[in-house]
């Protein structure tokens, strides 16, 4: 198994976050009507510095949630799958929201389309963006992103970690072989 | 941790890892029943039968309201309305129930070890919503929720049950649960409604309603039978409460932020005296609110465990 190589370090991250932050308020004109949903686990701490970040630029507040999308996964009853839920905190109406979607690795797009679904039950956004730091490809459903930190095409059987320091204790994209 | 049990029949038989992880998944529940859309389509397409031979409000609403949230197909038998009036067994009941492919059933029977009857008979996850005065291990876990979430956790609080123990299932099976979890617990009554020799369960006995709450973190004010008037266990209802009934008075000789559980349904004025009931130390209704968090937590990791 190869040893796991450092494809962006914590500037790298920082650098492609603040870009994204910009590229949001760009394409949205501002912060009117504007929420993120950060998805577990990866996605909440993003959408927080991405929260950060436009407090800094625009000097506005924009609300931000947490989503778990556990029960609305496709794969969940197949033979024995019983992830943890943890809580999902939307303490505010989405209707008529711009809702920003944050996610740390956009892959097979199956994780997006079960947010979907969710942000769908709890009201009728106005639209929904998705903003996610890597893009690995391997599509399986018509889902892409608005906003990407790094486009990172990648095999398969390689394993895409995004290390936080928030869960991590560092900050730092990781490509692993996963030993096919 | 996986989910590897087949049926939840009492706490008895589960284990303190088990429990943990049906109290912490029962908080993402708790979640789903705030929203608008009260529903979530992790059991779709799945049946559950809710199959109840003794009355229930509670208990009944709360086990089919946790499957519709969850998009399963509910439906409900009484005993009234079936073949058990016909004669036919049990488990000839359960083996036809068994033969339309449900994914759960859900049963409260008077006898004790009808679960595990069916349990061993079909291939169906059986859960257990209460089978005679042996246990009910739902009420146990939606109880040590509702402390669990009020007192930051349950390890070394005192727990105190008042009322009719030996006739109640919902002490029972607080008593297995409370005891795994490091609680200290305390059943008081009259002696007549004591069992000989409970403390070998792990329990402190008292006869006194007010030696038993002293210092109680938790009261826990149990049902009389009213229709238990006739066995002469108690001489009448108005000597009862005279003794035991929970009122303003003697709930200062608890901590200052006691908790007040009752199973339910209530009788004001008997165990528990209305101010009580309604008042500031009471979560009744928290535990009802809990109790469908709790179901769907059961209903959620048995579907998709290994039989």
């Amino acid at each position: 198994m190869t040893p796991k190589k450092v494809v962006m370090d914590a500037a790298e991250i920082d650098r492609s976050l603040t870009r994204i932050a910009y590229e949001i308020l760009e394409k949205n004109k501002g912060v009117e009507d504007l929420v993120l949903v950060g998805i577990r686990t990866g996605g909440v701490f993003l959408a927080e510095r991405l929260r950060r970040k436009i407090l800094d630029i625009e000097g506005a507040e924009v609300p931000c949630g947490i989503l778990d999308i556990t029960l609305y996964r496709d794969d969940l009853l197949l033979a024995n799958k019983k992830p943890k839920i943890k809580k999902t905190a939307i303490p505010f109406s989405l209707d008529k929201k711009k809702v920003i979607l944050v996610d740390d690795v956009l892959f097979t797009g199956r994780t997006i389309r079960a947010a979907m679904d969710a942000l769908i039950d709890f009201g009728r956004p106005r639209s929904i963006q998705l903003a996610v730091l890597i893009d690995r490809g391997h599509r399986e459903l018509p889902i892409r992103a608005d906003f990407v930190g790094e486009n990172l095409p990648s095999l398969l059987w390689e394993d895409i970690s995004v290390n936080l320091i928030e869960k991590n204790g560092c900050d730092e994209v990781v490509i692993e072989d996963s030993g096919h | 941790m996986k989910w590897e049990r087949k049926d939840i029949l009492g706490m008895k038989d589960l284990s303190v890892e088990e429990i943990h992880m049906i109290l912490d998944t029962a908080e993402s529940f708790l979640e789903v029943s705030a929203r608008d859309i009260k529903k979530v389509p992790t059991l779709r397409g799945k049946t559950i039968i809710n199959f109840f031979i003794e009355a229930s409000t509670r208990t009944r609403t709360s086990f089919e309201i946790a499957g519709k949230r969850l998009s399963a197909d509910t439906i409900n038998i009484s005993a009234s309305a079936s073949s058990l009036v016909k004669g036919e067994t049990l488990a000839d009941t359960a083996r036809n129930l068994e033969a339309m492919n449900p994914d759960v059933i859900v049963i409260r029977h008077s006898c004790a070890g009808a679960p595990h009857m069916l349990a061993g008979l079909v291939r169906q996850s059986i859960i257990n919503a209460g089978d005679g005065a042996h246990e009910h291990p739902s009420q146990a876990l939606l109880d040590m929720m509702t402390i669990r979430n009020r007192k930051g956790g349950l390890s070394g609080l005192n727990v105190t049950i008042v009322g009719d123990i030996a006739h109640s299932r919902v002490a029972r099976s607080n008593i297995y649960g409370l005891n795994k979890m490091g609680v200290c617990v305390t059943v008081a009554g009259p002696a007549t409604m004591i069992p000989r020799d409970i403390q070998q369960l792990g329990v402190k006995v008292c006869f006194s309603l007010e030696e038993a709450i002293l210092d109680a973190d938790v009261i826990m004010m149990l049902r009389i039978q009213t229709e238990r008037e006739q066995q002469n266990i108690f001489p009448s209802l108005r000597e009862y409460s005279t003794f035991y009934c929970l009122n303003r008075e003697n709930i200062k000789k608890a901590k200052k932020d006691v908790l007040v559980m009752h199973p339910g349904p209530v009788n004001r004025g008997v165990e528990i005296s209305p101010e009580i009931a309604d008042g500031v130390h009471s979560v009744i209704l928290e535990q009802v609110t809990n109790g469908v968090a709790v179901r769907m937590a059961l209903l959620y990791l048995l579907t998709g465990a290994s039989s």
